[in-house]
């Protein structure tokens, strides 16, 4: 006599369509019971039909002796939660996990985000209204080990860095594809919104249907080793299709708010950075703003409060807006210059990484994408030293060290590396 | 979803067994009064809760059925017997002492304690996971006013010398009644072993002793609290005339009753069952042993209880096992279910002086009534593969391979 784990069945009369936008499709919401042994028989994998958008990559669609086991990484909003319930639909024997990375409030009193007990409990709601089973991770201190130390110390040099692509690195794509393979999951999927594509034998990174939302930026250290192994469900739906699914299934995430831009920082990165940082006034000095030439024009307050291309909040008076266009920690210094300052052509380019896991033949013309909301632009890449140099066709505005250059061609990621500030081609 | 699933995790809870439920039935619906209520209808339910007091009083072998007051789980049997004993009895002392091994529910609230000026002593186990009677001896002082040790650890199953520490302070309470002193009252967790090691208050000398009816097959919800007569002790919770002004709150009767069922079904049973747990715990442990190596068992290898099993498997996380075997149907643990979600490594491990790493790796199967031998033999067939294919992932076993 095993203890019944059975929730028992929802009643929901939801008949969603999931592929189909129209009522009396295939959503069994009968089936919704936990764990039930009943109907643990998983119903036999979609893959063939023509609209299943799930089953993208061809490997995927053999079926095996077993049904493909997924683990789907789930944060309690809307995109991760569609993303379980399309595999769920599509056959796929689906498990959910969330991970605790930054626990915010905690005895140390850190600044908070997301990733909250709340979130977690989002997640864990989604999967039991899914029927699906849920795991909590505890990567804290991994993540800030990783991921917030990079920030901090990226910060404190005069860079920009962007967290979303380290902890994607490290966490999300390392640790977690690790231990979601330790665990014995076939398959890991998450609710970005990218595509994986064949070019020939190799999985490759590609943009999402939804041009606004695609986030293949932050993804693009991902190698074809790792893509083989992943789902990205959400790559062809746009964002509004799938508010559409969620609410469909109810899904009780459907009207969750778009998160912030980066988790563990609730307001903005300097306060963090002064919450975080026990020294924040040793390692964070004001000093002197000064032109291109070197003479003193202001006072900044610290480096970290700067990002290149900022003109605001300078506290400058001068005939013509001044923008910043460097930051030099040696000196600890902000060089401010005019709008035509901020505008470069040439970047080096490090920390390579590329889709195929070697370096393509160089020179290459490609489009490089150098920050989240930049549009990318026609560049050439170059060996340089242990990286590569890129040439725009065009000046580019702000060219900002510790951002990633994100290389594409037709829509793929062919790779890319992080900006260096050895020098951006300002002279 | 597999379609085997094998719960190997009794410690953590049990399923309300049939008889209980049936018992229950009537004071969830018609037996509805208040107990409290002088009216036939509180009367009704103050029969079934008077006899279930008679009922758990008996099992534990307490004198009288007023030594017995229910609270709404262990955790607050625990939370009063520390607290409102600790508090009562400030005037004379202000010295308590524990050990490391506590469930949280016990060392949580020993720590919380020295927020009101109390001092605590957490003593060490050794390596098998026991208290040394003598250490406890060694550590009573003058201010020393409680003494809270757990009849048997949650985690790796050691049952600790409860009987002879209730000597040892005995001993202390006839010196200082000779002396005209206030006595060390002495207080134990025995949630984990009501129904599966016979319980008598009288032999281990204790004045204050835990329990929680969802351990053995009664319903969550419900603890209860043995208090000896004439111990001196305030209520937790204040309110209404409830339980000998003790503990304020309408009763939980069907829940009570479920307990008092419970708990004598398991009592009566207590022997058959243990034996044949302990039958099935050797074949699974030398199962494990057998097939699989660098494995260690943890905790005293007699003084354990029968359904408790507690593996270190070197070099691999307990955390990915236990998530590896969840997939495969097979429920255990890491440790308490209440500590659970941290990657912290059990305190009780470390306690006992399990090197981290393979406190990391450690995994507890706690085996009940419905484990069959057709559960253990699937548990031995999945184990030893999935160990080896998170041992192939591990970077220490490629450094280490045996």
């Amino acid at each position: 006599m095993n203890p019944n784990f059975a929730l028992g069945s929802r009643n929901s009369s939801n008949d969603a369509g999931l592929f189909l936008p129209k009522k009396g499709s295939t959503v069994d919401n009968a089936t919704l019971s936990l764990f039930s042994s009943k109907n643990s028989r998983p119903r036999s994998p979609r893959f063939s039909r023509p609209n299943a958008k799930v089953g993208m990559n061809p490997k995927l669609c053999i079926v095996r002796n077993n049904v493909p086991k997924v683990v789907v990484g789930m944060s309690g909003g809307v995109d991760s939660s569609v993303a379980a319930a399309l595999l769920k639909e599509g056959g796929y024997d689906v498990a959910g996990v969330t991970l605790r990375l930054w626990h915010a409030g905690d005895d140390r009193g850190r600044p908070g985000g997301c990733c909250s007990m709340d979130d977690i409990a989002d997640a864990r709601r989604v999967c039991h209204h899914l029927g699906i089973r849920h795991y909590v991770l505890d990567f804290g201190s991994r993540f800030e080990e990783t991921v917030v130390a990079d920030f901090v110390r990226e910060y404190l040099r005069g860079h920009t860095p962007n967290p979303c692509i380290v902890c994607n690195q490290f966490i999300k794509f390392g640790l977690l594809m690790e231990k979601a393979q330790a665990m014995g999951f076939d398959l890991m999927a998450t609710g970005h919104y990218a595509r994986i594509e064949k070019r020939g034998e190799t999985s490759v990174l590609a943009k999402a249907k939804d041009a606004l939302k695609d986030q293949s930026y932050v993804l693009y250290r991902l190698t074809s080793g790792q893509l083989e192994r992943l789902i990205f469900p959400l790559g062809e739906y746009t964002k509004a299709e799938v508010r559409d699914i969620a609410r469909r299934l109810a899904l009780p995430a459907a009207e969750k708010p778009e998160s912030q831009e980066i988790c563990f920082v609730p307001d903005d990165y300097a306060s963090f950075l002064r919450a975080y940082l026990p020294d924040f006034d040793r390692k964070v000095r004001p000093g002197a703003i000064v032109d291109v030439n070197g003479a003193i024009v202001g006072k900044h307050k610290g480096l970290a409060f700067y990002t290149i291309g900022q003109r605001k909040g300078l506290g400058l008076s001068s005939p013509e807006p001044l923008y910043v266009i460097a930051l030099d920690p040696a000196k600890n210094e902000v060089v401010v210059g005019g709008k035509e300052k901020v505008y470069s052509s040439k970047m080096p380019v490090e920390t390579l990484s590329w889709a195929e896991g070697k370096t393509p033949e160089l020179p290459l013309k490609c489009m490089v994408k150098i920050r989240r909301m930049h549009k990318e632009a026609s560049a050439l890449i170059s060996p340089a030293g242990a990286g590569v140099l890129v040439e725009f066709d065009k000046p580019q505005m702000a060219i900002t060290a510790g951002q990633s250059a994100v290389f594409y061609e037709n829509n793929h990621v062919l790779g890319g590396g992080i900006i260096s500030d050895k020098h951006t081609g300002k002279a | 979803m597999n379609k085997k699933s094998i719960y190997l995790d009794y410690n953590a809870t049990t399923p309300l067994r049939a008889e209980p439920l049936d018992a229950m039935r009537p004071y969830l619906s018609d037996v509805f009064g208040n107990a409290s209520s002088m009216h036939v209808f509180g009367q009704q339910a103050r029969k079934g809760l008077e006899d279930a007091r008679q009922a758990v009083a008996r099992c534990v072998n307490a004198q009288k059925p007023g030594e017995i007051i229910f609270t709404g789980c262990g955790t607050e049997s625990d939370n009063m017997a520390i607290k409102s004993v600790a508090r009562a009895n400030k005037a004379r002392g202000n010295h308590i002492i524990t050990s490391s091994i506590e469930h949280h529910a016990v060392l949580a609230t020993c720590e919380y304690m020295r927020s009101e000026g109390f001092q605590v002593t957490v003593l060490p186990v050794d390596s098998s996971g026991r208290v040394s009677p003598l250490e406890v001896k060694r550590n009573i002082q003058p201010s020393t006013i409680l003494v809270s040790i757990m009849h048997a650890n949650n985690e790796v199953g050691v049952i600790q010398p409860v009987a002879e520490i209730g000597k040892i302070i005995a001993g202390e309470n006839d010196s200082r009644a000779a002396a005209g002193r206030g006595q060390v009252l002495f207080h134990t967790d025995a949630v984990q072993t009501a129904g599966k090691i016979p319980i008598d208050v009288q032999a281990m000398g204790v004045d204050l002793l835990s329990l929680s009816a969802h351990k053995f097959y009664g319903p969550k919800g419900v603890g209860a609290l043995y208090i000896k007569r004439g111990t001196v002790i305030e209520p937790l919770l204040h309110g209404g005339h409830h339980e000998a002004n003790l503990r304020a709150g309408t009763e939980n009767v069907a829940g009570i009753v479920g307990m008092a069922a419970a708990l004598e079904l398991a009592v009566a049973e207590q022997q058959a069952e243990q034996a044949r747990l302990l039958a099935l715990r050797q074949k699974l442990e030398n199962g494990i042993m057998s097939s699989i190596p660098s494995v260690y068992v943890n905790g005293h290898s007699l003084e354990r209880l029968a359904g408790t099993l507690s593996v270190s498997f070197e070099f691999i996380e307990g955390e990915s096992l236990l998530l590896s075997l969840d997939l495969k149907g097979i429920a255990a643990s890491t440790g308490s279910a209440c500590a659970s979600g941290t990657s912290e490594p059990s305190h009780v491990l470390s306690a006992m002086g399990v090197p981290p790493e393979c406190a990391q790796g450690a995994l507890r199967f706690s085996l009940g009534r419905g484990t069959t031998e057709k559960d253990i033999d699937y548990v031995l067939e999945t184990l030893p593969p999935v160990v080896d294919r998170l041992r192939r992932m591990s970077p220490l076993w490629k450094q280490n391979p045996v």
